[in-house]
């Protein structure tokens, strides 16, 4: 199923996306666009291809089919688990993907990020060291060296306490304001409904929704302010 | 690619385990090997009990004086003698370990040998603990005392030459300490043409003293070839070695080479194929390859880290092992670099494959011992050990893995061994090609 959202100047788009690993599709024909500092959920319950598209989305995985349209200002990839080498301290890991990635300015930008994410006094520390909260921030930090157009966050805020979620979503909501297009998968439908501008509901590799938390609760019926009945009286009625 | 080079060598450096295991490993096998090329451990320790007095160490044989001690020392020499002085001093050295082995050569054994007739006999004692051990030393002690045998045996046909040179020639000879004058063929012979010319032409004498003369040539040209022909009794069988395949090395600069190659086997296989698997491990081989590094890059990056830890810990080994035995040619120190580069290379390319494979640090540093060993043990089969239907089936599947290809390179590297430089480097050439390229196909499944 395609749907496609009618928004002007898209920071990203998706086009007949397909992941086959033999036999099974992980993914199907999924298109959909995000524009400029959009903020998307894509919800759904396990296995339902969240991972999958993001990665693709990211282009650390190769589709079967379909095409990645993504920003010239590039695109920041933050994966579900943390992405960074635990032998490394906390500056290194910053300052090696800011090479990697060729920031103008490493030392100033790995800087800036240690500042962002609160984690200076821990600099000098091995990333393996840290909690799984701070492994996390220094996760998303590396995925935001570059400033790019548009941050891919795997479920972000799943190993952090409730205060370091909020300052999480404060970060990426000041981010959306400044023009950055973020899109995130969750398991946590409230915090979709809570941040989303936009929700794409996946279930068995398939895009069956994609529009407001509003819209949604509207298209399911009942009590309007329960999003997370909607979203499972939704998947229910989709056979899911 | 310089970033992710110099972060793992940060990452290597903060393992200080595992790089003082590689430089434990780099010392600690070629002192090994060292002491085992330098020392004498080689020879084994064999409890002597003589029985023989002293004074009868020296017999007498055909006039001539032989001292039996010197054909003893032989076997002595091959081995670590332990001198004890009872039966039972020597039955304890053996049950207890302390010698392999005993010899005990009875009180009667020069005066048997003396005679020229008996022949005397010496008793063997051994543990025969393991089919190993008993293969061993029943091996070494007949080994050395046919060469005991050779050696009295040389002196017993230049006796009895002694003697057919005085047959033929005259002189004077000892028979059972009676010295004896010899009139000798030749001079009989002589005696009889004499005879047979001073005689008249009618005599009757003529005809019979004609026979004699013609049996004296006959037996004079006879003996002439006496002294070859018994030194080929003593010695029926003369070896000359030709060399079809490989040259005539030394045996220590081979096996420096297979345990220098065993080593770089393991310390390349488990770094390549840990540091691989490491990426995956640590969730960042997904955020390197969305247009960061290249996946071939990646792999590249891999085998060339490792094959260049494994050019100082080769040849950390090598400088160990000519300090300790001094058994290599520093004239070829350029070789050694061109042969641990080829060895490093080729079990990098090995290990990133393995890596890719494992996909999980421990289960690739699994995989690599478990392949590694048999790979290695494969490759040392000689030809002529098994059928050679088997044989060809065990080359084929040793061309397909490094282990030989590199043991080639660093043969020739260390001592300039046969089949040389090219095939084996572009048997490893092929090899890393194709090792990289599985390696890509595995980490399909990375992501």
């Amino acid at each position: 199923m395609a749907l496609t959202s009618e928004r002007p100047a898209p920071g990203l788009g998706a086009s007949g996306l397909t992941k086959r690993y033999g036999e099974r599709e992980a993914l199907r024909d999924v298109t959909f666009e995000a524009a400029v500092g959009e903020v998307v959920a894509i919800i759904g319950p396990n296995g339902a291809g969240k991972t999958t598209l993001l990665s693709m989305l990211a282009g650390s995985l190769d589709p079967s089919a379909g095409e990645v349209r993504r920003p010239p200002g590039g695109l920041g990839w933050v994966p579900q688990q943390a992405a960074i080498y635990s032998k490394l301290s906390v500056a290194e890991n910053l300052r090696l993907f800011a090479r990697l990635e060729k920031v103008d300015d490493p030392g100033a930008t790995v800087g800036r990020m240690l500042d962002l994410t609160g984690l200076g006094e821990r600099a000098d520390d091995e990333a393996g060291t840290l909690s799984g909260g701070n492994q996390q921030r220094l996760n998303i930090a590396i995925g935001l060296l570059r400033a790019p157009d548009v941050l891919l966050l795997d479920e972000p805020s799943s190993s952090l306490d409730p205060r370091q979620r909020d300052r999480l979503w404060a970060f990426i909501s000041a981010l959306a304001g400044g023009g950055t297009t973020v899109v995130f998968s969750t398991h946590n439908v409230a915090e979709a409904e809570r941040y989303a501008d936009r929700v794409l509901v996946l279930a068995d590799g398939e895009l069956l929704f994609s529009g407001g938390p509003a819209e949604l609760e509207r298209t399911v019926g009942g009590d309007p302010r329960d999003f997370e009945a909607a979203f499972v009286g939704f998947l229910s009625a989709h056979g899911h | 690619m310089r970033w992710l080079l110099l972060k793992d060598l940060q990452i290597l450096r903060r393992s200080p385990f595992l790089v003082g295991l590689l430089l434990a490993y780099a010392t600690a096998i070629p002192i090994l090997i060292g002491l085992a090329l330098s020392g004498d451990q080689a020879k084994p320790a064999v409890a002597i009990l003589n029985e023989v007095p002293r004074s009868q160490y020296k017999i007498a044989l055909g006039g001539n004086s032989v001292n039996v001690a010197k054909y003893s020392s032989r076997l002595y020499s091959a081995v670590d003698p332990i001198r004890v002085k009872t039966r039972s001093e020597a039955f304890d050295k053996v049950r207890s370990g302390e010698a392999v082995a005993a010899l005990i050569v009875p009180q009667d054994f020069t005066t048997k040998l003396s005679t020229g007739v008996e022949q005397p006999t010496v008793e063997v004692v051994y543990n025969a603990e393991s089919p190993l051990k008993r293969a061993a030393v029943e091996s070494l002690i007949k080994a050395r005392l046919a060469d005991a045998n050779l050696a009295l045996s040389h002196k017993f046909v230049e006796i009895g030459a002694g003697y057919l040179d005085a047959l033929l020639k005259g002189g004077t000879v000892d028979v059972g300490g009676t010295r004896l004058d010899v009139l000798g063929l030749r001079n009989a012979r002589g005696i009889v043409q004499a005879a047979i010319a001073s005689s008249p032409r009618d005599s009757p004498l003529r005809g019979p003293l004609a026979q004699v003369e013609r049996f004296a040539a006959q037996a004079t040209l006879g003996l002439a070839f006496s002294n070859g022909a018994l030194r080929s009794v003593s010695s029926p069988i003369a070896v000359r070695q030709t060399t079809l395949q490989g040259d005539r090395q030394s045996l220590s600069g081979y096996l420096v080479a297979v345990a220098v190659t065993t080593s770089l086997m393991f310390v390349g296989l488990l770094l390549a194929a840990g540091l691989l698997a490491l990426e995956r491990e640590e969730n960042t081989f997904a955020r390197l390859v969305r247009g960061l590094v290249s996946r071939t890059g990646l792999l590249v990056e891999k085998a060339g880290l490792t094959a260049l830890c494994c050019v100082p810990v080769g040849l950390l080994m090598l400088v160990v092992v000519s300090l300790v035995a001094g058994a290599l040619d520093w004239g070829r120190f350029g070789a050694w670099l061109v042969g641990l580069v080829l060895g490093g290379l080729a079990f990098a390319a090995f290990g990133v494959a393995v890596g890719g494979v494992a996909r999980e640090v421990r289960a690739a540093s699994l995989l690599a011992f478990l392949v590694a060993l048999p790979v290695a043990f494969l490759a040392l089969v000689p030809s002529g050990a098994v059928s050679p239907a088997l044989y060809d089936v065990i080359s084929a599947i040793s061309a397909v893995f490094p282990f030989k290809a590199a043991l080639q390179a660093m043969d020739w590297g260390l001592n300039d061994a046969e089949p040389g430089f090219a095939g084996p480097a572009a048997h490893i050439a092929v090899l890393v090609v194709a090792y990289l390229a599985l390696a890509r196909v595995a980490i399909r499944r990375f992501a």
